[in-house]
């Protein structure tokens, strides 16, 4: 186990962990207005698909970028139309959408199975140019990665720091109650729904322009629900969350490294850990308030009758 | 009206001929009310005094059916609680309103009426400290609401309405799930407020508070306004008199009936305590027995522990400490099937939410509680024939018809309650607890439901009668015990105490004011 | 015979409504086939055209009709694994990882067992297949009746583990030589038998005769009016003696049982080998169907009629039009879209 490999699990780790953590932040937002979204498996395809196929048409990654952003939140908000405004089920819902991603995606994308685009450039993290080529390869990062912490303490400042994501986490916790404080329960959920989705859109983003880059169906292989999963383990905090992407993506990566000192361990019993890893925080802080989920996560809001 | 000890002229607030019903209920009736600022005034009365409905419409929850509001004087219309807000009226509630997972300084940052877009914690908290300090009402701002305890949580929502400007208070049963020396805290933090001329209403059925920090009175029985005094003019005596309107003379002692073989009680709690939860009450060290052939009562004011008594005893809330016997068998740990089993109903006091399926039929319902009984088959079908049989020849016993075919849920009031007394009684249960019995019935229902009981007992039943009719009590009751703060206050017989007696242990006032 | 007495509601009105459900279900599925129209337009396909081969090959001949049917098998299972659970209140999303274990079980008997005669060997795997089923929904049930965590989020996590067991159970053990996505194929006498020269398998009558059962368990038995109990007013139920903890748990296990019936009959029925991720997300798909029917035994029956018709013409419309077979989905989603969107017109038993 030299220090090539484990730098090379965490380089791993980093590049595939930076489109599970932009979704998760995405995640994050929603449920801690007091929505999940079981569909997010589909919202990540339309957006890859339509990141995707954008950047192969301008020849503008950023441009792509962009479109992914914006299919996200839009597919977000189908989503908020039947749960906000029609008050339909979320489960129900969120796996309708997760559907409908299956489809409109498979349909943007069938033109561009195997085409290759120009992706982002990629920027050695600064400070170790003296580095032999072997070590700094690992670490030629793109901008979204670059990004991806930032962001996740912007989304820590907005729902801790802001008016708004006082009022957003209060209608997670209480939507009447947040309605007796003069707030509008509808609205602002709609707002965390279109915001989620613009960072889930960013992941799927650099899943398919960055990481990838190309476009095949059901590419996203279920990151949609270990993100749903990511943000029961982390509690529900953005800042807790990096830690958990890591401790998800790096899962795959470590088996290599285990490969390579001689255990066999079968690589997808590794990757039941971080399942079973969230499943036991989850019973053993249970009953435990300051872990627990936003209170009025999944029910729906009647409104003043 | 009596004259107020410091003079101001000006009134805070007046209600004028406050009338309001619901469904066949007079909950208010033409009441006239003044509150002036600087000054702690109590609202008093039992349960169904309309002492809630009436705040509730000044605060805007209700609409008054006719009557006026007056705010300094100008009729003002409170249509909800933003408007009560408006005009400086707050209101802490029972249940309270504060969100458990967020912190005390965001819990009342949300409620702030000017927040700028970033927060700025320093000033919340600078805020927050400017005037829990000047109260008495301190408490850690970073704290998450969900780590303190009930105390420190009336605490801060007092806070809210103090940081949302309000000048009129009202607490509603504010002691209820106080221990003893937050009780005297919360004393302390009025006189303060007082001082500085907010006006604080106090809802209340204690006698405690009333005597020690209440500078008016308002007496509310029955809907209507009882009386008004001053402190001063104030004394338990003429407090208990006001509040419960009887004569001594005019309650009739039962027929005397033997009690048959005193050696094993039906029930008996040894010592029962139990831990409420949130905001329900804890019950403290509860002795009690119950032999064959006798009615004890419980009486008191309803939130003094009636509802955890009667979920105890069925087994619904789990016992801390001491043993529940049944018939001499510990039944502490035991399920509620079993205990229903070995002949025990309940009779709960919102049978709607407690122990009806809604949407199931009525039919359906009555099959519920002994489902064991009717099954065939080995519970492959329901003999459906059985449970009408039953439920008939119960109901004509009782003199009651309700419908059998539609869903539970379109019964009225009455007929639910009916309907329960049926399924209960149709098994011909050893114990019987009996909560809230008559509520909501008319007269020919409540002398046979009240026969029943009777007829229970002759057949060496036993039954725990938890009631606020204190005329049902003193009519029905073998022997009967006060409940108070989860605890027994006071244990007697009928005939050997009165009106008075009860009514000082209901309010928790121990005989030594005057 | 004497007239059974019974208990439920007496009135004229159940007649209207359910004439009234049933000019709901054909209003939304046409719908929600206008809407997928506009879709086939946008991409350069005749709707008309499209539309006209799909019913032709699914109604017009027998061979596209059986088909359908081998389609609906599985979702039958599923949905009544969400429909019972559902009857007290548990939301079950946990079809798919039961389906997996219940298959892996299943499958595991199929090789160990090899040597057994078919009347010996189909009802050892189908006890094994309900017995992994049961056992995947064991934990989340256990953990909901003591009210730790919620069944939702507990059985979705493990939707996820489950696939990842069957790729360990292959990989590590059970694959055939030629090939390690899958098994060797299933011996004959673990295979359940066909009918009539099409795939329909045995499973179908798995799938009718659990319905039958389920629809008169809770209509006439002493467990389906305690059920029926406990979904109305869980405390109410607990007030009138009835064990609830009891209840949920085992509702979760039998759920699971049902899934896990559900992936013994695909592999031993439909594949005749273990196949990584075989499941096409049949387990959501059940979850949709039993919300979409309301939990009701003949909606189930009718909606995965439906559901499998769109899938199987979306097969069609992958060979003839050129479309990829995951835009049927679109379909699928607009249907589904369309209820969600409508509650006052159609709602499911579950909210």
């Amino acid at each position: 186990m030299s220090l090539l490999s484990i730098l090379g699990v965490l380089s791993s780790a980093i590049f595939s962990g930076t489109s599970l953590l932009y979704t998760t932040l995405g995640e994050v937002i929603d449920e801690r207005a007091g929505i999940v979204n079981l569909g997010l498996e589909g919202v990540l395809l339309v957006s890859a698909s339509s990141g995707f196929a954008v950047t192969s048409i301008t020849g503008n990654p950023y441009l792509g970028i962009l479109v992914a952003m914006l299919a996200g939140g839009l597919m977000n908000l189908v989503l908020g139309y039947l749960v906000i405004t029609r008050k339909a089920n979320q489960l129900a819902s969120g796996l309708a959408l997760m559907f409908f991603g299956f489809g409109l995606s498979a349909l943007i994308g069938k033109s561009y199975v195997g085409v290759k685009i120009t992706s982002l450039p990629k920027i050695l993290l600064p400070g170790l140019a003296g580095l032999p080529p072997l070590y700094s390869s690992l670490f030629r990062f793109d901008l979204l990665i670059f990004l991806v912490i930032p962001a996740a303490i912007l989304v820590w400042w907005l729902l801790y720091r802001t008016r708004w994501g006082l009022g957003l986490r209060a209608v997670g916790e209480n939507a009447d109650t947040a309605f007796a404080s003069g707030r509008d329960p509808r609205l602002i959920r709609y707002q965390a729904l279109f915001v989620g989705g613009m960072l889930v859109g960013l992941g799927a983003a650099h899943l398919s322009i960055a990481y990838a880059m190309n476009w095949t169906e059901y590419m996203t292989g279920g990151r949609g629900f270990i993100a749903v999963a990511l943000v029961i383990f982390s509690k529900w905090h953005p800042l807790r969350a990096i830690v958990g992407a890591l401790v998800f993506s790096a899962a795959v990566a470590f088996q290599l490294l285990l490969q390579s000192s001689g255990l066999q361990v079968s690589p997808f019993l590794l990757d039941t850990i971080p399942y079973i890893l969230t499943l036991v925080v989850l019973i053993a802080w249970g009953g435990n308030r300051k872990h627990s989920a936003p209170a009025s996560l999944g029910r729906v809001y009647q409104g003043s009758e | 009206m009596p004259n107020r000890p410091d003079p101001s002229p000006l009134q805070l607030v007046a209600l004028r001929g406050i009338t309001k019903a619901f469904a066949d209920v007079l909950a208010n009736d033409q009441i006239d009310l003044d509150i002036y600022p600087s000054e702690i005034h109590a609202l008093l009365g039992e349960n169904g005094a309309g002492k809630s409905t009436l705040m509730k419409i000044l605060y805007g929850f209700y609409r008054a059916d006719s009557g006026q509001i007056l705010c300094e004087g100008k009729p003002v219309v409170v249509n909800s609680p933003h408007d009560a807000r408006r005009i400086r009226i707050g209101m802490v509630f029972q249940d309270f309103s504060l969100i458990p997972a967020l912190s005390v300084a965001e819990n009342l940052a949300l409620f702030l009426p000017h927040l700028p877009v970033v927060l700025n914690i320093k000033e919340i908290d600078q805020r927050i400290r400017e005037v829990s300090e000047r109260y008495g009402l301190s408490v850690d701002p970073h704290a998450m609401v969900s780590q303190l305890s009930i105390g420190e949580q009336q605490k801060v929502e007092i806070l809210k309405l103090l940081l949302a400007d309000a000048r009129l208070l009202i607490l509603d049963e504010p002691t209820r799930v106080l221990a003893p020396h937050e009780v005297d805290a919360l004393f302390k933090v009025l006189a303060g407020l007082r001082q500085d001329g907010y006006a604080i209403v106090l809802i209340t059925h204690k006698m405690k508070e009333v005597l020690e920090c209440a500078d008016r009175i308002t007496v509310l029985h029955d809907g209507r306004v009882a009386g008004t005094l001053l402190r001063s003019e104030a004394s338990e005596a003429r407090l208990i008199s006001l509040m419960f309107e009887k004569k001594l003379a005019s309650l009739e002692a039962k027929k005397d009936h033997p009690v048959a073989g005193k050696d094993i009680p039906l029930l008996e709690l040894k010592g029962v305590s139990t831990k409420g939860e949130g905001l329900g009450i804890s019950l403290k060290k509860i002795d009690l027995q119950i032999y064959p052939g006798e009615i004890l009562g419980v009486a008191g004011v309803s939130g003094n522990g009636q509802k955890e008594l009667g979920d105890a005893v069925l087994g619904m809330i789990r016992i801390q400490e001491g043993s529940k016997f049944i018939s001499g068998h510990d039944f502490t740990r035991r399920s509620i099937q079993e205990l229903r089993r070995s002949g025990v109903a309940y009779i709960p006091e919102n049978p709607l939410t407690m122990s009806i399926a809604p949407l199931m039929t009525v039919m359906q319902n009555m099959a519920l509680t002994r489902s064991g009984e009717y099954a065939r088959l080995g519970g492959f079908r329901m003999d459906w024939r059985a449970v009408r049989a039953d439920t008939e020849v119960t109901s004509k016993r009782l003199g009651y018809t309700f419908p059998l075919y539609v869903p539970a849920r379109s019964l009225s009031g009455g007929n639910l309650q009916r309907m329960v007394i049926v399924r209960e009684m149709a098994g011909k249960p050893h114990l019987i607890i009996a909560s809230y019995l008559t509520r909501g019935l008319d007269v020919q229902s409540t002398i046979a439901a009240r026969q029943a009981l009777l007829d229970a007992r002759a057949n060496d039943a036993g039954v725990l009668l938890i009631s606020e009719d204190l005329e049902e009590l003193f009519t029905l009751s073998d022997r009967l015990i006060v409940l108070f703060e989860g605890r027994i206050a006071g244990h007697f017989k009928p005939e050997e105490t009165n009106i008075f007696e009860i009514g000082h242990l209901m309010t928790g006032s121990e005989g030594t004011h005057v | 015979m004497s007239k059974i007495e019974e208990a439920l509601p007496r009135s004229p009105v159940i007649q209207m409504k359910f004439m009234r459900a049933i000019l709901r279900y054909l209003l939304m599925i046409l719908l929600a086939f206008l809407l997928f129209g506009i879709i086939l337009l946008i991409s350069g396909k005749d709707p008309i055209q499209s539309y006209r081969d799909i019913f032709i090959s699914t109604f017009g001949n027998s061979r596209g009709f059986s088909e359908v049917i081998v389609g609906m098998i599985p979702m039958l299972l599923t949905a009544m694994a969400v429909a019972l659970p559902s009857r007290v209140g548990l939301i079950n999303v946990g079809g798919e990882g039961q389906l997996y274990i219940g298959a892996a079980f299943a499958t595991f008997g199929a090789l160990t067992f090899s040597h057994l005669p078919a009347w010996l060997l189909i009802p050892i795997m189908m006890l094994l297949g309900m017995l992994g089923g049961a056992l995947w929904a064991f934990l989340p049930g256990y953990f909901k009746s003591i009210g730790l965590v919620n069944e939702t989020i507990t059985t979705l996590l493990m939707n996820s583990v489950a696939p990842k067991i069957i790729g360990f159970l292959i990989f590590g053990f059970w694959h055939s030589p030629m090939d390690t996505v899958k098994t060797d194929n299933f011996v004959a006498a673990a295979r359940l038998p066909a009918f009539f020269g099409t795939r329909i398998h045995l499973g179908l009558v798995f799938g009718l005769v659990l319905l039958v059962a389920f629809w008169l368990f809770m209509k006439y038995t002493r467990w389906g009016l305690e059920m029926y109990a406990i979904w109305n007013n869980p405390q109410a139920a607990r007030r009138n003696g009835i064990p609830v903890k009891k209840y949920l748990i085992i509702a979760m296990c039998v759920g699971g049982a049902i899934a896990g019936l559900a992936g013994m009959s695909q592999v031993s029925g439909f594949y005749g080998v273990l196949l990584l991720n075989f499941s096409m997300s049949l387990g959501f798909m059940g979850f949709m169907i039993c919300w979409l029917s309301g939990g009701d035994p003949l909606g189930i029956v009718v909606m995965s009629f439906v559901v499998s018709v769109i899938f199987t013409g979306g097969n069609l419309l992958q060979l003839t039009r050129g479309l990829p077979f995951a835009v049927i989905n679109i379909l699928l989603a607009f249907t589904l879209f369309v209820v969600l969107a409508s509650p006052t017109i159609f709602k499911g038993k579950k909210s």
